[in-house]
């Protein structure tokens, strides 16, 4: 057989010399890292698609059921409000699988990247490592797929009373990734009873890339707690308060027939709800952005890329992971100006993903040619 | 493995495993009655007033309050307490890069572990007895106790190498 170069020659330059064996082509934790980092890049792109062409829409749509629900009571037509409450349901439906879906696709990415650190202390052989993972990664695409589809799959065909085929489609990818995780804490009680790891730890770098998502990281996490405790002990209860008082007086205005009070009130309680809405957002996304760049600097010794290259997805993330969660804050100010930079904050934080994404794949894809090379020669060889 | 490694670790593995627990058994037994009643709630407040029946309009809108301040609670107890244990696990990977002497590593992890299953056990407790002074500063505690836990991790991170 004839000597097949090298794909990739310039490879060797920029990577890490103790991080083969740990990052073995097709590897569980290979599995894990891809499917983590794809999952949390999806989530995010389909959250900035919701928030740019569906939220914003979907609010006008609860705004005009309720005034259609107040015209209800100005006429005392009990029998019209029922019907707008039960088309209102149908509106919270629509924009609560989509939050969820966005919500469970990115947590499924964080519970694979986290997965992928312990792996070494997981005492199972290897190909059922791989299995594992390759069905942990089948259930975080079927979990939200399942959550996204309940909305308009509803009970058609459905032998149930209450629950549609999407349900069961979500429950059993949920109970999927539980007997995953079952498995997996069955293997670290193995390695507990043992105390040998089962594969190499991933390598400790103290690049710089590596100290700046630890660090800023952790930053993140500390701002996004601290916000969260100025939101509670400030605003919290006080729009907890003003819901109900808003409600209330959009009830005594429709009894009375006063249709512009009512449409006041309406409005009062659509900016109370984007108060709402806003800081929750910005304060789960900065956290989760935070975590996010906590477990990507574990997994910097496997972005084939240069140190300038990585040093530029960096700061693009974090940069974004700012940018985010401010102009998410500042729409209250603002208004669409904000949403659209803090969109861009979002659209940032994907592509530093699939910039780091393709640095993973450029290492393993070097290795899978070595490897077939090294084989190659040895047939040759024999 | 270090002490502090271990008490983050086990200890978020363990709070993990309470809040998806405690999650599950809401779901199951709670939650879609809790949803029911609060749009049922609202909806008999407006159908009330269309009857110009006041009083009973009142009554089901401080109804859906009260159940919405419980439902706001419930699910916000059971996703911190999972969010922070995952975060404690994150950080009981790489503790030993928090640069300070291990007896110090012990107490920022155990303000952590303490913190993270005391913040949300109180917001809980508040769905028994709403707006009570004692429950709101227990939980203002515990956020506290993250707080500090974290900013202490931060500073260590960012110190020069000194202890192992």
């Amino acid at each position: 057989m004839p000597p097949i170069s090298r794909a990739f020659p310039d490879r060797a330059s920029v990577a890490p010399a103790n991080s083969a064996p740990a990052f073995a082509p097709m590897s569980a934790r290979r599995l894990y890292v891809f499917g983590g980092i794809a999952l949390i890049a999806a989530g995010l792109l389909f959250g900035d698609i919701f928030a740019v062409f569906i939220l914003h829409q979907n609010a006008a749509l609860q705004g005009e059921a309720l005034i259609a629900a107040s015209r209800a009571v100005a006429a005392g037509n009990a029998a019209a409000v029922n019907e707008v409450f039960s088309h209102l349901g149908n509106v919270l439906e629509d924009r609560g699988t989509k939050v969820d879906a966005h919500v469970h696709m990115i947590g499924a990415g964080y519970l694979a990247l986290l997965l992928a650190l312990v792996q070494p202390y997981i005492a199972l052989s290897r190909p059922t490592k791989k299995s594992l993972a390759a069905l942990f990664i089948a259930g975080g695409v079927l979990l939200p797929l399942g959550i996204f589809l309940i909305h308009y799959v509803g009970l058609a065909g459905s032998p149930f009373a209450a629950i549609g085929w999407a349900s069961v489609l979500a429950d059993s990818a949920g109970a999927l990734l539980i007997l995953v995780l079952t498995v997996q804490a069955w293997g670290f009680w193995q390695y507990l009873r043992s105390r040998q790891i089962s594969e190499p730890e991933l390598p400790a770098e103290d690049s710089m890339p590596s100290r700046a998502l630890l660090t800023g990281g952790t930053v993140l996490v500390l701002l996004g707690f601290l916000h969260g405790a100025y939101y509670a002990g400030t605003l919290l209860y006080e729009h907890e308060q003003m819901e109900t008082a808003i409600l209330q007086r959009l009830i005594n205005a429709a009894t009375a027939g006063n249709l512009d009070a009512v449409t006041t009130e309406v409005n009062n309680f659509g900016g109370l709800a984007g108060a709402r809405a806003v800081n929750i957002a910005a304060h789960s996304h900065i956290i989760e952005f935070g975590l996010l760049a906590m477990l990507l600097s574990f997994v910097q010794p496997f972005v084939f890329l240069s140190e300038k290259w990585k040093r530029r997805w960096v700061k693009v993330l974090l940069g974004g992971s700012v940018i985010l969660p401010v102009f998410v804050l500042l729409e209250l100010k603002l208004g669409l100006l904000a949403g659209g930079i803090a969109d861009i904050g979002g659209l940032m934080v994907i592509v530093a993903l699939m910039g780091m994404l393709v640095g993973i794949l450029r290492y393993s894809g070097g290795l899978d040619v070595e490897n077939y090379v090294e084989s190659n020669a040895g047939e040759g060889a024999r | 493995m270090t002490g502090s490694r271990k008490l983050l670790i086990f200890g978020g593995m363990a709070l993990a495993a309470f809040g998806m627990l405690y999650g599950l058994q809401y779901a199951l037994f709670v939650e879609h009655q809790t949803l029911d009643h609060m749009g049922g709630s609202l909806a008999q407040s407006f159908a009330a007033a269309a009857t110009r029946n006041l009083g009973q309009s009142q009554a089901a809108l401080e109804q859906y309050g009260d159940t919405k301040y419980d439902y706001v609670r419930q699910l916000d107890a059971h996703s911190h307490w999972i969010g922070l244990a995952m975060l404690m696990i994150v950080l009981g990977v790489i503790f030993e890069r928090v640069n300070f002497s291990e007896g110090i590593r012990q107490l920022v992890a155990f303000s952590l572990l303490a913190g993270s299953a005391l913040f949300p056990l109180a917001v809980i407790l508040q769905t028994y007895h709403h707006g009570a002074m004692v429950l709101k500063a227990l939980a203002v505690v515990g956020s506290g106790l993250v707080i500090a836990g974290l900013t202490a991790t931060a500073w260590g991170f960012a110190r020069p190498r000194t202890t192992a």
